[in-house]
């Protein structure tokens, strides 16, 4: 799993009926200080992030096993919200 | 699988059900040399492993069998804890 910042989110109207009411934010991968680490992803949110927090992402076909993502064309799936980091 | 290196750990209240009671570490990865390459990134955990651990963790959807039958929602899994490292030298 990465980490990753929320910065936005997509509406999109003409998609996969899988995805409707589904939850979909724009993230930038972050390092475990907080930097940005550059480009970014559109992930499907199962856990109710907002705007700017940090959280726990989850990539690949593993995406699908998040909850209410079984069966789901996602590749990139929020599976928790980050409270705190420690690095030795 | 690939090597590295447990640096930290995450600390998650809000996260999927079936990541409840799981260990969540900070993972550098590092060559066969023990040198740093590529990003930290968080893995799950099925050994007990510590910060300063060398240890192997497996990619991709495979992270997840360690956790069978449960289904966890996980693409990086420390499978192993590394005692030694042989490298044949040309």
């Amino acid at each position: 799993m990465i980490l990753a910042r929320v910065v936005g989110t997509v509406v999109a109207t003409r998609k996969d009926p899988r995805l409707e009411g589904k939850k979909l934010l724009i993230l930038r991968p972050i390092s475990p200080q907080g930097k940005d680490e550059g480009g970014y992803v559109v992930a499907v949110d199962t856990v109710g992030a907002g705007c700017k927090e940090r959280v726990l992402v989850v990539s690949g076909s593993s995406a699908r096993m998040a909850e209410g993502c079984k069966d789901l064309p996602v590749d990139t799936a929020i599976v928790g919200i980050v409270d705190d980091v420690q690095l030795d | 699988m690939l090597l590295g290196r447990v640096v930290g750990c995450v600390w998650a209240t809000m996260k999927d059900s079936r990541l409840e009671g799981q260990r969540l570490l900070l993972v550098q990865p590092v060559t066969p040399e023990l040198k740093r390459t590529g990003r930290r990134l968080v893995c799950a955990d099925c050994t007990g492993a510590g910060t300063g651990d060398l240890i192997y963790w497996t990619r991709s959807k495979e992270a997840s069998y360690a956790f069978l039958p449960a289904e966890v929602p996980v693409d990086a899994t420390v499978t192993g804890i590394v005692d030694s490292i042989h490298l044949k030298r040309d």
